[in-house]
């Protein structure tokens, strides 16, 4: 006698498939405290680790999923490092204002909260009698005009260390440092643990402990993956040298607004560079040397 | 009797993105990198003349009107320039030219440009004029390894009064306890 199988092998085995993806579903739901997540995106592995179609994927369902959400095209793109290129900044304490300008052009370039507003640079106004003393540091400062008598300002933003200490803390490998010089973080694998914070002596990164609040209408749709691409709640996010606009050629925002011009970039492989000009010419100092951190930001007297 | 050439120097600063919008072809980016540019290569844009007072010559013909070179306060013209640049000996014709007054006049005697004004200031100021060829002193913008957008020093510094005028500073950062207190905040 033949009796009819109750479970078929192959609904049976459909019916698992379903239940792992509704279960993934509900751990990701969980685990996140939002159930917002796509099981894909809860699958995602380690940017590193994905192959150029994954990459395709990862960056149609991001670009879909950006559209949806502002309403409006925003372009992930994924260009690699210039080859033979090491990015390197010097900014001019003697010629630096104060002005804040360069902080609020990396906010709109970058697509940070708004509200609160995160900020990859803070100013420090610091004394001329105590030089570069930290202790003697202000970065709420808000007078009438800038400079203040007996005052000079020092931006501290991310250093793109040699040696990051941040990027050695990452219990999971969400951060590493480019061939370029620059220290990103892979927003999709970071779990939020804050330790690159903790381990940062500059104060560069910077936590979303909330959803971003990003208007549509303030969303720089020109992004990168390690960059300005708007990022979710409960990650870690810093400076990148705007890697969106200079791994196209281009000087990070803050350079280009810059009034005084106290804010040179290039690269440090290049010998004719304005980067390479300043290390060899003028006084040139690094914040926190004695931390073996080796910076690729440098400080300068320019007078 | 100088010309009011200029416009303050916070007015060129405030206005300094305007200025390098609204620039036409002339002020192509030069082409090169950090290079230290041949002086005459060198492509900057526009100088900031005050609108409608250029050329110098329509009331500065020699003409209806002579050269008076004797030192004194202006009042009929130019009464708003106060100069502030250098030694009080210092006025008006040691650097705009008598005789043809819609060019500078360098120490030696020769004539140049408004165009090229940087070379009139780095006379005596050599080593500011040295770092901003190779682009450390001033602002550029454009490209890190491509063309770059130079301006001239007088964009920044208002030769009449070149030091650099106070700004007011953009918006501090919240305090932490602000961002806590804020109402429907991210927390």
């Amino acid at each position: 006698m033949t009796e009819p199988r109750l479970n078929h092998p192959d609904q049976g085995c459909g019916g698992r498939r379903e239940f792992l993806g509704t279960a993934v579903a509900a751990v990701a739901a969980a685990l996140t405290g939002c159930g917002k997540i796509s099981h894909e995106e809860f699958l995602q592995h380690n940017f590193k680790e994905l192959s150029k179609d994954e990459v395709l994927s990862v960056i149609a369902r991001l670009e879909k999923e950006y559209k949806e959400k502002f309403g409006k095209e925003v372009k992930v793109a994924t260009t690699p490092p210039l080859p033979g290129v090491i990015f390197g900044y010097a900014l001019d304490l003697s010629r630096c204002v104060g002005c804040r300008r360069c902080v609020h052009a990396c906010v709109k370039e970058n697509n940070q909260s708004r509200e609160p507003e995160v900020q990859w640079i803070r100013v420090l106004e610091l004394e001329k009698e105590e030089g570069v003393n930290l202790q003697h540091a202000d970065q709420y400062y808000n007078p009438e005009e800038v400079p203040r008598e007996g005052h000079f300002y020092m931006p501290v933003q991310c250093q793109q260390c040699k040696k990051p200490p941040c990027v050695k803390v990452c219990p999971v490998g969400a951060t590493w440092r480019e061939k370029d010089g620059i220290t990103v973080v892979d927003y999709n694998w970071c779990i939020g643990c804050r330790y690159c914070m903790a381990a940062c002596p500059y104060g560069a990164r910077h936590f979303n402990w909330g959803e971003p609040h990003l208007p549509s209408a303030d969303v720089n749709p020109d992004t990168h993956y390690f960059g300005n691409r708007p990022r979710p709640k409960g990650v870690v996010e810093k400076c990148t040298f705007c890697i969106q606009r200079t791994r196209k050629g281009l000087y990070p925002a803050c350079v280009e607004v810059c009034p005084t011009g106290s804010r040179k970039f290039g690269n440090l492989l290049d010998k004719d560079s304005e980067i390479r000009y300043v290390l060899e010419n003028k006084r040139v100092f690094k914040l926190k040397e004695d931390l073996n951190t080796q910076p690729n930001f440098f400080y300068f007297y320019g007078v | 009797m100088t010309s009011r050439l200029l416009r303050s120097a916070s007015l060129a600063t405030c206005c300094l993105a305007g200025i390098l919008l609204s620039l036409p072809a002339a002020a192509e980016p030069p082409g090169s990198k950090a290079e230290p540019a041949a002086q005459e290569g060198l492509q900057v844009p526009r100088p900031p003349l005050t609108e409608g007072i250029f050329p110098c010559t329509s009331c500065h013909d020699g003409k209806s009107m002579k050269v008076n070179p004797r030192r004194r306060e202006l009042v009929d013209m130019h009464g708003d320039i106060a100069l502030h640049h250098g030694p009080a000996t210092r006025w008006c014709l040691d650097c705009h030219d008598p005789a043809d007054r819609d060019h500078l006049r360098l120490a030696s005697g020769e004539k140049v440009p408004f165009t090229t004004s940087y070379l009139l200031c780095g006379q005596c100021h050599g080593d500011k004029f040295r770092d901003w060829r190779v682009g450390i002193h001033g602002k550029r913008t454009g490209s890190w390894n491509g063309p770059k957008q130079y301006l001239l020093c007088v964009h920044c510094h208002d030769p009449h009064s070149p030091h650099f005028k106070p700004l007011k500073p953009m918006a501090p950062p919240a305090r932490p306890e602000q961002i806590q207190a804020r109402k429907g905040g991210a927390r």
